[in-house]
């Protein structure tokens, strides 16, 4: 098989693309696709700083990479979010990779920060789904440091693949505020809110490993002990069942989504939120979310009898 | 041939030539989910793969947000 730009031996086939590439054109490509998507959606200039959320896996890393690579100013940040020696491996990963590289990355690990509850602990106490809790607690800490930090842009390693699956979900439950909500740049609706940004929602996670691999990045392949059962994994899975079949469909799926049937859920300006009583951050009630979450916790583990 | 496949951390042996989407197929993967990696290099669907030869295959599937 040829490279398509170079008539090179290819390395990598993209059915969905109709396209086969050598390493040097891939990388070209991918990069191309990122900053594209950059631009076209205006998630962030040069001028701006990033904050870029790393877990340690091939998509965060291969998306700061990228940044780096086309002269963004992007710092990582990882959250340690406690999940046994998962959590130290990913890390260490994403540690590796910064000082390989001379990156700054700030760390958050949750076990030591404000109340000190990580994933676990919170999931066992509430009985929750530990990626339910997981995504609360990572929007609370992603929102405070980006704050803390004074960046006005974060930045995650959603892929093509993800965003596909939440569609899926969110059609499947036709959760129509969700659908409203689903774009690739999330404006702040709070002065304590950052512009949320995803440049990687067009390509897909084979191209993002595949990026990765090319790039010599040592990412973390052992998927999160917790994710085994996971709903999306599932949708992820009937996706690539449909993808196999007629190549093209996830993209097709999201784009068209976002190009014309997106509009279709979206109401008007939301009642704007509001300070949290308990910590400050914005919130849609009386407490955000995540206070919500602690204050679930913090009943559960009450000694019996107490009000 | 060897197969090792990650994440799993298991270790297959396979007798005789074959594609990369041959293969795939025989391990029950589907196109677009995995890397096939010999040595340093990723492999296409149309490479043939040989009684000797020593691969990995990757899964790219990551997620698990409920």
């Amino acid at each position: 098989m040829r490279c398509t730009r170079c008539r090179a031996k290819a390395e990598v086939q993209l059915r969905a693309h109709n396209a086969a590439f050598c390493r040097a054109c891939f990388l070209l490509v991918f990069r191309r696709q990122v900053e594209r998507a950059i631009v076209a959606e205006r998630m962030f200039t040069r001028d701006e700083r990033v904050l870029v959320a790393v877990s340690g896996g091939k998509d965060s890393l291969a998306l700061w990479d990228v940044l780096v690579h086309l002269g963004y100013d992007a710092t990582g940040l990882y959250l340690g979010l406690g999940i046994g020696t998962y959590s130290d491996r990913s890390h260490e990963k994403a540690a590796a990779f910064a000082r390989a590289r001379n990156l700054p990355l700030r760390i958050v690990d949750l076990a030591a920060t404000g109340p000190g509850l990580a994933v676990p602990a919170v999931a066992a106490a509430t009985r929750r789904a530990p990626c339910a809790a997981c995504g609360t607690m990572k929007r609370h800490h992603f929102d405070a440091a980006a704050l803390e930090g004074g960046f006005p842009v974060l930045a995650t390693g959603h892929n093509l693949d993800d965003e596909a699956a939440r569609l899926l979900g969110n059609v499947l439950g036709w959760r129509r505020d969700h659908l409203a909500r689903q774009r690739p740049v999330l404006l702040p609706s709070h002065p304590k809110f950052v512009r949320k940004v995803k440049p990687l929602h067009l390509v897909s996670e084979y191209e993002t490993a595949v990026y990765a691999f090319m790039r010599g990045i040592d990412y973390i392949v052992e998927e999160c002990p917790n994710a085994a059962g996971a709903t999306q994994l599932a949708h992820k899975d009937a996706l690539d069942r449909i993808e196999a079949a007629s190549p093209g469909t996830k993209l097709r799926f999201v784009k068209e989504f976002l190009r014309s049937g997106r509009q279709a859920f979206a109401v008007g300006d939301d009642e704007p939120p509001r300070a949290c009583e308990r910590c400050g951050m914005p919130s849609y009630g009386a407490s955000c979310s995540f206070c919500r979450l602690l204050g679930e916790v913090e009943r559960r583990r009450a000694p019996a009898g107490c009000a | 041939m060897r197969v090792h496949l990650r994440p799993q951390q298991r270790t297959v042996e396979l007798a005789g030539r074959r594609s990369v989407g041959r293969l795939l197929a025989d391990l029950g993967i589907l196109p677009g989910t995995a890397m096939v990696i010999r040595g340093d290099v990723l492999l296409t669907e149309g490479e043939m793969v040989e009684e000797n030869d020593e691969l990995e295959v990757r899964a790219v599937v990551s997620g698990g947000t409920a």
